[in-house]
């Protein structure tokens, strides 16, 4: 079963229906679960839909922790 | 974030563990959901974990493993009974083997076929498509999932599609982990929650794991580096003797869930008792369509009467796997009425159940033994 | 994992779907009614093509690819390519096609004529020429537009030889994996999926040189994709083989169709890939000979024969996390009718 894959929402419509795109594919999505998609947005799909907005601050913010580690265990 | 993935940043996290696991002594965290099992398999971090001190169980939360043998050979009913009928299907439901067969290897009655699907709506879409056929999903799934299952059933309904209906295999995340919380003796450390399922449902369904047992975890997400920042975030809680729901996914969890989903999710569907592979009647952990939206509940359009316990027979002790009270060997079942071929409980269902992996384990050849000459045999006249 | 039961249960005495499919219920269905219909030595080991006494090569195939027409080819180009390829991989330069067509009634004559134009510029491309063939026309309904049935001939130039192998020995790709594939999902139209890319359906007579440089054994990955392939190699040597993720080429594109729809790049089908193990020693000038050609800008060494990575028998990936895990074949493929 598919991985929810975090993607770029291209285009939306009245009806909350759409593409995202992941490394140059695109495919169909429903926003039905999100409030006030956008173009541009980073969301999770699974199954076709979107299930969440990513993040980018919280993004961010993980890895900012991960370098810390990585650095940490580095020296 | 790429830098999930990265070699470095792995090594880097494993080492963080080691040192924990160190001063706290080797710990067993129970990865929930199929998710993260098909994660940790994909990158080969088993075997990472368990030489950093994390030994990892996978649990229930896998669609394909617990769902029961009876409900994948009505699904198998209906392709092989009936013409003219397509049962759609995530491609992973196909492979479980049945004493019908699997549905990758049946042989569909006239007119019939099997289609994996990726998406709930293109099964719609077919049944929009190819009026003169019956189309029935075979859909099974968890919290993330399901919200997409009810958006089809709700369109169906709503263009009132008479040759569409859902066969539901729908399934709640906290509930098993309740029973097996409550069955007694449970030798798990940590919970890895599910991050998507999470996503849904937010933080509270898994509030009364530290509550009530004590017991600390933490949501994480699906790259490997997600995995293991959540395993570092539980033996944080263990270190300082505090269990709670940790998030590691913030990133995509919201501690309230989604809210939308969860209202269609209860719009279109209703709470029910449900049987698990593996672990029996366990009550309110599942989900069927509510009656005004039986018409495309293929259970009811069909009739189909799926015993609770066809097919599985009595002795299986996955629930006791997962709880870490017995190895696989120790079933009297194991490799004799419970083989790969022939599952009983989701420990040899899933690819990483733990039955299934110590099978694997075991048949593995010796160094220095060639390969296996393939023998031809005559047909006799 | 041990084999379960025989291919075709016995309580439905029919043949199903999957075993037509490329993976582990193929196998056993070729194992259990097949060969020993015919058992020959020529059979045994199942080559891609046999080499005959007199120095010839004689190799054969089916093509039911759905759609007949995906971006960068179509039934045509395949039915060529596919047989070409099968001749260049066990020794042989091709030189001579039949074609055998099962036509659809009503199958539009526009349609026909793409194809066989396909068919005369891959046979050209390809330097072989298609010397006799035959044409069947069934009911509507009774065959899916076109179905192409192929022998091909070549003289045999070099001989695979596995027993050569040993541990140390390279493991070359010669491109990227799966463009063929995602091309093939683009134009059946599902799950809304677009993309820019091209099946990689191409004739691989650029390797055919490397049977004079001590390739020892190669293999173009068609269904099942390079897994299956490797695997198939594993099992017939005495040690294991070990792939690295990070080396394995696969374009951005396929990477993310394959992600988006939980399907693992190392099992897809390509139509103008080939595998090859090359001895340690020669491994790089091998390679340089496969990238001064256009069609292997690309190939790369993915891994080595290792003695010490698993147990015999066993394909392994080193994952681009650093763990290891142990490949192996898919019970059935993951898209049907691909070729």
């Amino acid at each position: 079963m598919c991985l929810g894959i975090p993607a770029k929402i291209v285009n939306v419509d009245q009806e909350k229906q759409g593409e995202v795109d992941y490394l140059g594919t695109r495919v169909k999505a429903s926003f039905l679960f999100l409030d006030s998609p956008q173009v541009g947005d980073w969301v999770i799909i699974h199954a076709g839909f979107a299930i969440s907005r990513l993040d980018e601050e919280e993004a961010q913010e993980t890895l900012a922790l991960l370098r810390e580690i990585t650095e940490a265990e580095g020296r | 974030m790429k830098e999930l993935r990265e070699r470095k940043a792995i090594q880097a996290l494993l080492l963080a563990i080691r040192r924990k696991t160190s001063a706290l002594g080797p710990v067993r965290v129970m990865e929930v959901c199929g998710t993260h099992t098909m994660t940790i398999h994909r990158y080969g971090l088993k075997d990472l974990l368990e030489q950093a001190g994390v030994g990892m169980v996978s649990g229930p939360g896998c669609p394909v493993c617990i769902t029961p043998a009876a409900m994948h050979e009505a699904a198998i009913g209906l392709v092989t009974g009936r013409p003219d009928l397509v049962l759609a299907t995530f491609g992973d439901m196909t492979r479980v083997p049945t004493r019908k067969g699997s549905l990758q290897t049946i042989i569909p009655a006239p007119g019939s076929m099997v289609k994996i699907v990726y998406s709930p709506r293109e099964s719609q879409e077919f049944a929009a498509r190819y009026p003169e056929k019956e189309v029935v999903f075979f859909g099974a799934g968890f919290e993330t999932t399901i919200p997409a299952i009810a958006s089809a059933v709700k369109d169906a309904a709503k263009a009132g599609t008479p040759n569409y209906s859902v066969l539901c295999a729908l399934w709640l995340i906290p509930p098993p982990l309740r029973a097996i919380l409550e069955s007694g003796e449970v030798k798990i450390t940590g919970f890895l929650y599910p991050g998507h399922v999470s996503a849904v449902i937010g933080r509270a369904p898994y509030e009364f794991i530290p509550k009530e047992f004590g017991i600390p975890g933490a949501i994480a997400g699906f790259e490997p580096g997600d995995i293991l920042l959540g395993i570092l975030n539980i033996l944080g809680q263990i270190e300082q003797g505090r269990p709670s729901v940790g998030l590691e996914y913030k990133r995509v969890v919201s501690p309230g869930g989604n809210p939308l989903a969860l209202k269609l999710m209860d719009e279109v569907l209703e709470v029910k008792d449900a049987a698990w592979r593996g672990l029996g009647l366990i009550p309110q952990s599942g989900l069927r369509p509510r009656p005004r939206f039986s018409a495309w509940d293929a259970e009811v359009k069909f009739g189909l009467t799926i015993g609770s316990d066809a097919g599985e027979l009595a002795g299986c002790r996955c629930g006791e796997v997962l709880r870490g009270l017995i190895a696989p060997p120790e079933c009297g079942l194991f490799g004799k009425k419970c083989t790969p071929d022939a599952p009983q409980g989701p420990c040899m269902v899933s690819f990483e159940g733990a039955c299934l992996v110590h099978l694997k384990y075991s048949q593995r050849r010796e160094p220095g033994k060639s390969g296996p000459k393939k023998r031809q045999k005559r047909i006799r006249p | 994992m041990k084999r379960g039961r025989a291919s075709a249960s016995p309580e439905n005495k029919q043949v199903s779907l999957e075993v037509g499919s490329g993976g582990l219920l193929m196998r056993r269905f070729i194992d259990d009614y097949i060969l020993p219909a015919f058992d020959n030595p020529f059979l045994r080991g199942l080559p891609d093509a046999s080499h005959l006494p007199g120095g010839v090569a004689l190799t054969t195939d089916g093509y039911v690819v759905d759609p007949i027409f995906f971006p960068g080819g179509d039934i045509g180009t395949l039915a060529v390519n596919g047989t070409v390829n099968d001749l260049v991989v066990s020794g042989a330069r091709p030189e001579y096609l039949s074609l055998g067509l099962i036509l659809e009634e009503g199958l539009a004559l526009d349609d026909l004529k793409k194809v066989l134009t396909s068919i005369r510029t891959a046979a050209r491309k390809a330097g072989v020429r298609i010397v006799t063939g035959d044409t069947k026309v069934v009911r509507r309904g009774q065959a899916d537009k076109l179905f192409i049935t192929t022998a091909g001939i070549g003289r045999v130039i070099g001989k695979p030889d596995i027993r050569r192998v040993r541990p140390g020995d390279k493991i070359i790709v010669t491109g990227p994996l799966g463009d063929h594939s995602l091309a093939v999902m683009l134009a059946r139209g599902e799950f809304g999926l677009a993309a820019k890319v091209k099946s990689d359906c191409a004739p691989l007579l650029f390797l055919l040189p490397l049977w004079s440089k001590g390739v020892l054994w190669m293999r173009d990955i068609t269904r099942g994709g390079l897994a299956t392939v490797l695997a198939e190699l594993a099992e017939r040597l005495p040690w294991s083989v070990l792939i690295d993720e990070d080396k394995v080429p696969i374009s951005r594109p396929v990477r993310g169709a394959a992600e988006l729809l939980g399907i693992d790049p190392l099992f897809l089908a390509c139509e103008g890939r080939a595998v090859l193990v090359a001895p340690r020693k020669k491994a790089a000038a091998i390679l340089a000979v496969i990238r001064r050609h256009g069609q292997g800008r690309q190939a790369r060494v993915i891994g080595e024969v290792s003695s010490t990575a698993g147990r015999p028998g066993e394909l392994l990936l080193a994952t681009t996390a650093g763990g290891l895990r142990l490949l192996e074949p898919l019970t059935s493929e993951v898209l049907p009718r691909i070729c």
